[in-house]
C-alpha cells in the first residue's frame, strides 16, 4: 500500500507514491537524493536530521514522508541561493564550526530556525536554541562564534 | 610560500560539507545494491540452541539469510582478531557470526539481506533464535569474583592478561619511609564513543574479477584491509580496495576492525552484488568498542618537602567479551608508561588485570589509557596537595620534571624528549585571575550557598604513535610509521598520497600547508588523497594524535627528497654544481648568482621531458617516504576548571575552562584550537555526565541517546586557550599532536574543581560522572 504526497522540496513541486511508514529522511535522501540530511541516532535526539517544513525545524527521522504531503520542505541542498552561500554556511566555514561535518546541516538549518525566531541572539540564546543538536567533534565553541557571526551579516 | 605554516587557513573540506554534497557511506547508492540488517543477540550470554530463518526468508524481498553455518560452509577463516598481543594473553576466538555461544547484547547471530532497508530490518525481526539463557557478568570487578561467570573457557578467572610495569620493590621501600601518603579507590567510567556517524559499509563483490571494493567507515582502511581479508574473508589482500569517503567523526571506535564488516563482505561475496549496512544508533551502542571502565587503586608516597617518592597503582580494566582491534595495548603500555606525569617520580608500580566480561569490547577511545593515568595522577595530586598543605600548585611545581632534565628517563618505560612544564601552569593562573577565584572561593565559604571550586590538571600525553620497533617489542602486530607519496605535476602544482586518513581533521588543509610551505608555492596548488587502499600506497591511518606527527612528517620527507632531486636537475640545467644550488620560495638559485635561477615549473616540465637532463637520473618528479618516528611525541599543559556546585541539589555549573596545551609547533592554529575544543568536551562529558551502564544481567540500559547523557551545547562554555610552544626535537615539523590532549587533561581538572569546591564538607573524591545525586550524596554524607 502507498500513499500519495504532494509537497515541495528547496522550492520544486514533487510528487510521489510512499509507503505510510516511509520516514521523511528516507524519502529525502533515497527517493529525492538529498542526502545532505544525516541519520545519527533514530530517536530525535541527535539532530543531524534536521530539515525546515514550512519553515519550522523538524527532526526528519520521526517524521512520515506522508505527513509532509502539502509541506514546504527546505534541505541543506536549498539553503544556497543562486550559488551564493547563506550566511551560517559562511559563518560555519569561516568560524570552523565543524569538523566532521555529519552534524552541520542540521545543525545549520536549526540554526536558521533560530535566527528567524531572534535575529540577534546573545550566546545563552544561541545555545538554548541549538541544544536539540549533537556534535561530537566542535565542543561546540565555533558554533557559536558560526551562528553570532551569520546574526551579524544577516542583520 | 612564507607564511603558510602556522596560519589560520580555512578549511578546503568544508564546502562540500556545509552545503549536503559531502558524501558518507550511507550516502553511497549503487546499482543493484542491496540491504543488509544483522540480528543481534538479546542476550549477555547464551547458548544458541537453533535458528528458524524460514518466516524471513519466505518474505518478499528477502534475498538471503546467513548465519554461522555459512560462514563454515564459506570456508574462510570468519574471526576478528586481536592486533596487540601481551605476554600469555589469552586470545579465545570472537567468529564473525555467534556458532553456539553468544557472549554480549548485540553479538551478532544472524544476516538478513533483503532488496529494502525496511524489508531488511522486517526480516531480520522474523529470525527465530532458540537461545538457552546462561549467567553473565558485566562488572569488570564482579567478574573477578570466585564463582563469576565465564566468559571464555580458555580465560579463568576471566583473566585476559596480568601485566606490569616499575619496580614494586622500590615503591614498597618508598611507601614504608614517606612523611606522608595519600591513597585513592575510583572507578574510571566505561563511555560509548558514540561518533555521530554510525558505522557503515557498502561491499561490491564482482565474481568476474574477484575483487570487492568496500566503502566503509574507517580510520585506517589499509588495517581494514588487512584485517579484513587475513583474519576475516580469507581474500588476497591485492584484490580489496577500501575506500573511507567522508567519515562523520571516529574517536577511536572507526579504527576498529568490527565483525558487522566483514559480515556485510560476506553476504556480497555471497550474492554478488552490493550489500550496504548501516548501524542503528542502539547497534553502535552495542557494538562499537567501548572505552575506559577501570577499577583502580592507587596510592602516592611523599617526603616531609612534599617530593613524591612513591607511586603505586593497582587496576581491573574491563576487556569486554572479546579482545577488540588494539584492547590489550591501552590499559598497559598506553596507561601504565603514562603514570609518571610530569613528575619526577623515582619509584613507579603499575600493576593490570585485563578481564572479560559480558558487554561490548573495550578498545581505545579519544586518549585511549592516557586519559585513565592522567585520572589517577591529577586526582592523586590534589590530594596530595591537600594533604601536604602545599596545595595543587606548589604540590605539582614542586615536583615537576625541571626544565633542564630532558632528555628525561621515567620509571615507566618512556623517555620524554622535552618539555617545559612551569610557564603553562603560570599561565593558565594568570588566564584564570587564580587570587580573584580564591578570593571568590572564601567569600562564598563564609557566606554559604552556592560553592565554587577549583580544579587542576597537569597533563603528560604520549602520541604519535610512533616507533615500529618499539611498539613491535610491545606486542604490536603491525608497524607505526607513516607514508607519502607527493608528485609534482608537470605544471609544478602537487599532489599528495597520505596513509593518514581523516574523518574530520582537516587533513587536506593542513597537510597542504605543509607542503606549500616547505615548496614555497600556494596551498591552493596542493591536493590532498586520502583514505583509498587503491590510491595510496599504504597506510596506518589517523588514532593517537598522529597524523601531523607521523603523516605530516613523511610528507615533509617527501617534499625533502624532492627538493634534492629538483636541485640535481636545476644543476645540469644552470650549468652548476648540485652542492650550489639552492632552493627558496619555489625556485632552484645558484649560491651567489641570484639571476641564475629556475622555477619549480620550469624543473618539474624538464624532469617529465627530459630531453636536456642529467644522465644519472631517472625522469619524473615525486618520492615516497615511510617515515619512522624515533620516539613518541610528549604533549603536555595544565587545564584549570572552575565550578560552580549547588549544594542543595548536587548541581554543578562550569564558570570557566582555561587551557594551556604544548603541542610543539602548530600548523593551523584554528584546527588546533578545534581539536582542543572537542577532546573538552568530550573529557567535561565523561566527568560530568557520561556512562555507559550494563545492569546486573548484561543489559545495556544507556542504549540509546535516551538514556546515555552526551554533552549538549547548553551544557557547555566557551574555552580559554592558549598555548606554549616546545618544539619536538626529532620529527622535521617540530609537532607534536593535539586530537587527544583535551580529552585526556580535562575530567581530573572537573572532578577536582568539585572536589575542591566541596571540600568544607569532607568530600575528597565522588567517582564520574559527577551526577547530581552522587554529589548530593556526597555532600550530605
Amino acid at each position: 500500500m502507498t500513499v500519495s504526497i504532494q509537497l515541495e522540496v528547496n522550492g520544486k513541486p514533487v510528487q510521489a507514491e510512499v509507503e505510510p511508514r516511509r520516514l521523511l529522511v528516507h524519502f529525502l535522501r533515497e527517493d529525492l537524493g538529498l542526502t545532505g540530511a544525516n541519520i545519527g541516532c533514530e530517536t530525535s535526539l541527535c539532530g543531524a536530521c534536521t530539515v525546515l517544513v514550512d519553515g519550522n525545524a523538524v527532526k526528519s527521522c520521526t517524521m512520515l514522508a506522508a505527513q509532509a504531503d502539502g509541506s514546504a520542505v527546505t534541505t541543506i541542498e536549498g539553503l544556497a541561493q543562486n550559488g551564493e552561500l547563506h550566511p551560517l554556511q559562511e559563518g560555519f566555514w569561516e568560524k570552523h564550526g565543524l569538523q566532521c561535518g555529519y552534524c552541520t546541516p542540521g545543525m545549520i538549518l536549526s540554526a536558521n530556525y533560530l535566527l528567524a525566531q531572534n535575529p540577534s541572539p546573545s550566546d545563552e540564546e544561541i545555545r538554548e536554541g541549538l541544544k536539540g543538536n549533537i556534535c561530537r567533534c566542535t565542543g561546540y565553541h565555533n558554533i557559536v562564534e558560526a551562528v553570532k557571526y551569520a546574526a551579524e551579516r544577516m542583520s | 610560500m612564507a607564511g603558510v605554516l602556522g596560519t589560520s587557513i580555512k578549511r578546503r573540506e568544508d564546502p562540500a560539507l556545509i552545503t549536503g554534497r559531502g558524501k558518507y557511506t550511507d550516502d553511497l547508492k549503487v546499482e543493484g545494491m542491496a540491504h543488509a540488517a544483522i540480528v543481534r543477540s538479546p542476550y549477555a550470554h547464551a547458548r544458541i540452541r537453533g535458528i528458524d530463518a524460514s518466516a524471513a526468508e519466505a518474505l518478499p524481498g528477502v534475498l538471503a539469510v546467513l548465519t554461522a553455518r555459512d560462514v563454515a560452509a564459506a570456508g574462510i577463516p570468519g574471526v576478528v582478531p586481536v592486533g596487540w598481543l601481551l605476554p600469555d594473553l589469552k586470545t579465545p576466538a570472537h567468529p564473525m557470526i555467534a556458532a553456539d555461544t553468544v557472549r554480549h547484547v548485540g553479538d551478532a547471530v544472524a544476516v538478513v539481506v533483503a532488496e529494502d532497508r525496511y524489508i531488511a530490518r522486517d526480516a531480520a525481526d522474523r529470525v527465530a533464535v532458540d537461545y538457552e539463557p546462561l549467567d553473565a557478568v558485566a562488572d569488570v570487578v564482579a567478574a573477578l569474583e570466585e564463582r563469576a561467570p565465564a566468559v571464555h573457557d580458555e580465560a579463568p578467572g576471566n583473566v585476559a592478561f596480568d601485566w606490569e610495569i616499575g619496580d614494586r620493590e622500590a615503591v614498597d621501600a618508598a611507601f614504608a619511609q614517606a612523611a606522608s601518603t595519600v591513597e585513592l579507590d575510583l572507578r574510571n567510567n566505561r563511555l560509548i564513543p558514540h561518533a555521530i556517524e554510525p558505522r557503515a559499509v557498502l561491499a561490491s563483490y564482482d565474481s568476474s574479477t574477484g575483487e570487492m571494493t568496500i566503502h566503509m567507515t574507517s580510520q585506517n582502511p589499509h588495517v581494514h584491509r588487512l584485517l579484513m581479508t587475513l583474519a576475516s574473508l580469507g581474500m588476497p589482500e591485492h584484490k580489496v580496495r577500501i575506500v573511507a569517503p567522508e567519515v562523520g567523526g571516529g574517536v577511536g571506535s572507526k579504527i576498529h576492525h568490527y565483525a558487522d564488516e566483514a559480515i556485510v563482505g560476506l553476504c556480497s561475496m555471497k550474492l554478488d552484488r552490493p550489500v550496504k549496512w548501516t548501524a542503528t544508533r542502539t547497534e553502535t551502542n552495542l557494538t562499537d568498542a567501548h572505552g575506559r571502565d577501570h577499577s583502580t587503586h592507587c596510592a602516592l608516597a611523599l617526603d616531609a618537602d612534599g617530593r613524591i617518592t612513591g607511586l603505586k597503582v593497582e587496576t581491573a580494566a574491563a576487556m569486554g567479551a572479546y579482545l577488540s582491534t588494539f584492547a590489550p595495548a591501552v590499559p598497559t603500555y598506553l596507561y601504565g608508561t603514562l603514570m609518571s606525569g610530569q613528575y619526577d617520580i623515582p619509584a613507579i608500580h603499575c600493576h593490570v588485570i585485563g578481564v572479560f566480561t559480558h558487554t561490548a569490547p573495550v578498545d581505545a577511545y579519544r586518549g585511549a589509557g592516557r586519559p585513565e593515568a592522567t585520572f589517577v595522577v591529577e586526582r592523586l595530586m590534589h590530594l596530595a596537595g591537600e594533604a601536604t598543605g602545599l596545595g595543587p600548585i606548589e604540590v605539582r611545581k614542586r615536583n615537576f620534571v625541571p626544565a633542564d632534565a630532558f632528555p628525561y628517563q621515567t620509571q615507566v618505560a618512556l623517555a620524554y624528549d622535552s618539555g617545559n612544564y612551569g610557564p603553562a601552569m603560570d599561565r593558565a593562573l594568570e588566564m584564570i585571575g587564580y587570587d580573584d577565584v580564591r578570593g571568590e572561593q572564601a567569600s562564598r565559604r563564609s557566606n554559604g550557598g552556592r560553592q565554587i571550586g577549583i580544579g587542576f590538571s597537569s597533563y603528560i600525553e604520549a602520541c604519535g604513535l610512533a616507533p615500529s620497533a618499539v611498539v613491535g617489542s610491545l606486542g604490536a602486530q603491525a608497524g607505526q610509521w607513516e607514508s607519502a607519496d607527493v608528485r609534482v605535476h608537470p605544471t609544478a602544482s602537487v599532489t599528495v598520497y597520505t596513509g593518514s586518513s581523516s574523518h574530520g581533521q582537516g587533513h587536506e588543509t593542513t597537510f597542504s600547508q605543509i607542503v606549500a610551505d616547505r615548496l614555497g608555492i600556494a596551498p591552493e596548488a596542493v591536493e590532498v588523497i586520502h583514505g583509498d587502499t587503491d590510491l595510496v600506497q599504504f597506510g596506518m591511518g589517523t588514532y593517537g594524535s598522529r597524523s601531523a606527527a607521523v603523516g605530516g612528517s613523511a610528507i615533509a620527507r617527501s617534499v625533502d627528497k624532492i627538493i634534492e632531486k629538483g636541485k640535481k636537475i636545476a644543476a645540469h640545467l644552470l650549468e652548476a654544481s648540485a652542492e650550489d644550488i639552492e632552493y627558496e620560495d619555489g625556485n632552484f638559485r645558484v649560491a651567489g648568482s641570484p639571476d641564475r635561477a629556475l622555477g619549480l615549473g620550469d624543473v618539474a616540465l624538464q624532469a617529465y621531458l627530459a630531453h636536456n637532463y642529467p644522465d644519472d637520473l631517472e625522469p619524473g618528479l615525486s618520492a615516497t617516504s615511510f617515515y619512522d618516528p624515533s620516539n613518541f611525541t610528549y604533549p603536555f599543559g595544565t587545564h584549570v576548571c572552575v565550578v560552580e556546585v549547588d549544594t542543595e541539589t548536587g548541581g554543578i555549573e562550569l564558570l570557566r575552562y582555561a587551557a594551556v596545551d604544548d603541542v610543539g609547533n602548530v600548523i593551523n592554529p584554528m584546527i588546533v584550537d578545534g581539536q582542543l575544543h572537542g577532546g573538552l568536551a568530550q573529557g567535561i562529558g565523561q566527568a560530568l555526565w557520561e556512562n555507559a551502564v550494563y545492569d546486573d544481567s548484561g543489559q545495556l540500559v544507556t542504549g540509546s541517546l535516551m538514556d546515555y547523557a552526551l554533552p549538549k551545547i547548553h551544557n557547555l562554555i566557551q574555552f580559554e586557550l592558549d598555548r606554549t610552544t616546545t618544539p619536538c626535537p626529532h620529527n622535521p615539523l617540530g609537532v607534536k599532536g593535539v586530537g587527544e590532549a583535551g580529552a585526556i587533561a580535562s575530567p581530573p581538572a572537573v572532578v577536582n574543581a568539585v572536589v575542591d569546591a566541596l571540600a568544607p564538607f569532607g568530600v575528597t573524591h565522588i567517582d564520574m560522572p559527577l551526577t547530581p545525586e552522587k554529589v548530593w550524596r556526597a555532600v550530605n554524607a
